[in-house]
């Protein structure tokens, strides 16, 4: 049962809240162009931003490029100011200090995941741009999912390469305000790499840039769906809302929990959503009846299910009060597989949360 | 006891194959994204590869940066069309078949033709450019796809009238996502480049709110994530097909048994919703799907005729989403329906719970709770409309 008074911020929260937003506004704003592979068009919407910007009066500034460019990307930059960067030997670094001298309203920084040169003041770019957001100066930068260090095991699994450099977990989530997805079509961003002359190791490498170009979109949605959330949060909505499907799966000591249960976690897989698993605490269970039932709740803690044990005069009411405050979207139930007067008692309950569970789509499962 | 006395099989198409020409569609979330802007870069990028293209359609919408974007391009000159005392310019589909470009640019794919045109939707038009073996690039929003459109509603409160039906969609090559975030889209309407200042005001007041574009880009991205999955099974099962491998050597294969779904149609309203819901899940789990309706035994005038219109009208909608249609002859609809499911090896039926038409009355108050009952081997599922419900429970 969630009180009411523990939703209403204390003091100290609201004033460790107004400190940060201070500090927000003083720290320059992160926007990340966020792409699947070389060549899908990072560089080019990232420039392009700071073109407009730069026409609509905005002092931008580029700190840092890539080596080589196409056509399109070199008929924007003559039209941009460029701080050069420091070369030391091959590589190269952002002048921070000329950079925060110069102190742009803009920074735009291709390719946020490098390192920089032994001996820099900072060991990574990222760090750099900390330092740049830190001084008051916004940052538009480019980065590829692969470099994303949350991400990396599931790259690793896909390409089966692990990247070299990394940007920690933490520095998006707490630093990127905005994040855009670079999307194109994986045969198109085949086209910029080298491509494998015969046709299997072609499409073996296409095949694995299209998993990592959802992997990309997949990443941006549960961005987004944080700051839905959050927006909602914000505006005094706490109701979860939004495309997310939120499965419950009820289970009871006879239901044949297994199918629900795979299926709830294949629905929740694909729709990206969350998964739930519920019990109605019942007075006198048999011991069978309890060992089959811890059996069940295993396997859904095995599936990753959040599993909660309600309680309440009425199973219905506590399924469905559950529900609403969860917003639920799918509730999955089973024919209980019980004879006698007990399972004349559960399809009665089967009845009613159908004729109840407004706005949720019920799922009755066969035997 | 019941007999199936309709039958339509509507072709299915498969993902990305549209005959031998190529669509490509740019997905957004609103207006002003950079969908037109993002699809005439590409426009001009492949003009200098030297590419045959042509934009049929497009639409400026005052943007400047947009009209810089288009100049150079070959554009082919409008239609113009009177229609109840005013001009409105369409596409000009014969033109564009007679100059023959190898690539065509059309924007605004959910676009609906003014009355009296050869045809009435632009997706329409599109098909006959695709089917003349001219490639197309296109863009739409979010918010017209037709299986997503009870979604949209429940996000917006609006309902979308111009919508495009999935399969269309589903034969693209390619979906894109075109990206932006919401702040980045609010300025631009704010400062103008979206709409004129009024009507960016109501806009922002409507549909631009920024839960409202947060969800439906959320919405986008996620769709745009399906749709390449789809191509992915689609392209993975293609290449299996040669060696004759049994579908079950692929332990990615994504689904063990065959899915077959029934969408109960009948006279209400929900019914639609159902039907794209149906549609939906087909796709998901690349199950087979039928939308049956159930009339009485010999004496059809039994059902008032605003509701055998309205089935008329569900079946056919049906049939415009590729979803095979039956009807049913049987006094008891419950009985009739589980036992179609039962021959007919269906593994789920889905029902609407608002059916409370006089058609429901006629056959019995409850029939999803008798379905329900009868169909005890049959996966059953009760869609609901999505809205926010006040629950209040009878215990306290």
């Amino acid at each position: 049962m969630v009180n009411d008074s523990s939703q209403r911020p204390s003091p100290e929260q609201l004033l460790a809240q107004i400190q940060l937003e201070e500090r927000r506004e003083r720290r320059g704003k992160l926007k990340v162009f966020l792409g699947y592979a070389a060549g899908v068009g990072k560089s080019f919407q990232m420039l392009d931003e700071g073109r407009r910007r730069r026409e609509r009066g905005e002092d931008v500034v580029v700190c840092a490029t890539q080596p080589q460019y196409p056509a399109e990307i070199q008929a924007i930059l003559p039209r941009l100011e460029v701080i050069p960067a420091l070369k030391t030997g091959e590589s190269e670094s952002i002048d921070v200090p000329a950079v925060i001298r110069r102190h742009p309203q803009v920074a735009l920084i291709d390719g946020l995941a490098y390192d920089n040169p032994t001996g820099s003041p900072n060991a990574y770019r990222w760090r750099d741009v900390e330092q740049l957001l830190e001084a008051g100066i916004s940052v538009i930068t480019t980065v590829n999912l692969q470099y994303l260090e949350k991400l990396r095991d599931e790259v690793e699994r896909i390409t089966g390469k692990r990247a070299p450099y990394s940007i920690p977990r933490g520095f998006l989530d707490s630093s990127a305000d905005e994040i855009v997805v670079v999307d194109a079509p994986a045969i198109e961003s085949l086209l910029h790499g080298a491509t494998p002359a015969d046709r299997a190791a072609r499409l073996a490498e296409q095949h694995k840039l299209s998993r990592l170009r959802e992997l990309a979109l997949l990443v941006a949605a549960s961005v987004v769906d944080h700051q839905l959330e959050s927006y909602l949060r914000s505006h005094g909505v706490d109701q979860p809302w939004g495309v997310q499907e939120r499965i419950l799966v009820c289970v009871t000591p006879r239901s044949n929990a297994a199918e629900m249960l795979e299926s709830g976690r294949r629905n929740a897989d694909r729709f990206q959503g969350e998964f739930y698993v519920a019990y109605v605490q019942q007075p006198a269970l048999s011991q069978e009846d309890r060992a089959i039932l811890q059996q069940n709740l295993d396997y859904a803690r095995k599936l990753g299910a959040q599993v909660e044990i309600l309680s309440g005069l009425d199973a219905v009411d506590a399924l469905l009060k559950f529900a609403h405050q969860k917003g639920i979207t799918q509730i999955f139930i089973g024919h209980s597989m019980r004879e006698g007067g007990w399972r004349r008692l559960w399809s009665n309950q089967v009845d009613r949360l159908i004729h109840s569970a407004e706005g949720i789509d019920v799922v009755v499962y066969p035997h | 006891m019941s007999s199936s006395i309709h039958i339509n099989r509507d072709e299915e198409q498969t993902y990305g194959q549209s005959g031998r020409s190529q669509l490509k569609v740019f997905l957004g979330y609103a207006a002003g994204v950079g969908k037109t802007y993002r699809m005439l870069e590409e426009a001009q990028q492949l003009k200098r590869q030297g590419k045959d293209i042509a934009v049929g359609y497009f639409e400026p919408h005052g943007r400047k940066d947009t009209i810089a974007k288009a100049a150079g391009l070959e554009l082919i000159p409008r239609r113009i069309v009177a229609y109840r005392g005013g001009t409105f310019q369409e596409m000009d589909t014969t033109a564009i078949l007679s100059r023959r470009p190898a690539t065509c640019v059309v924007d605004e794919l959910a676009h609906t033709n003014v009355p009296g045109s050869e045809r009435s939707k632009r997706w329409e038009d599109v098909q006959v450019l695709l089917d003349a073996g001219i490639d197309v690039m296109t863009s739409m929003n979010i918010q017209h796809l037709e299986s997503l459109n009870d979604q949209v509603f429940q996000i917006t409160g609006i309902r979308v009238r111009e919508t495009v039906p999935d399969w269309f969609v589903k034969s693209a090559a390619e979906v894109v996502m075109v990206d932006a975030t919401t702040g980045a889209l609010l300025n631009r309407l704010k400062r103008g480049n979206i709409y004129a200042a009024e009507k960016a005001q109501r806009a922002m007041e409507n549909f631009f709110k920024e839960s409202n574009l947060t969800a439906l880009r959320e919405l986008a991205l996620r769709q745009t994530a399906h749709e390449l999955e789809l191509r992915e099974i689609a392209s993975a099962s293609e290449e299996r097909r040669p060696q004759q491998e049994p579908s079950s050597a692929s332990p990615s294969s994504p689904k063990a048994t065959i899915d077959r779904i029934l969408v109960y149609v009948c006279a209400d309203a929900s019914t639609a919703m159902l039907i794209r819901r149906g549609r939906r899940m087909a796709d998901y789990l690349g199950a087979d799907c039928f939308a049956v309706s159930v009339i009485p035994l010999r004496d059809h005038s039994r059902l008032p005729k605003q509701d055998r219109d309205a089935v008329a009208k569900h079946l056919n909608f049906a049939r415009n989403l590729h979803v095979e249609t039956r009807i049913l002859e049987g006094d008891d609809a419950a009985e009739t329906i589980v036992d179609f499911a039962r021959r007919n090896q269906i593994t789920q039926i889905l029902l609407s719970r608002r059916n409370h038409s006089s058609w429901s009355r006629l056959f019995g108050t409850d029939l999803i709770l008798r379905i329900v009952k009868e169909a005890k081997d049959i996966r059953v599922i009760i869609v609901s409309e999505r809205r926010r419900s006040n629950y209040t429970p009878a215990h306290k």
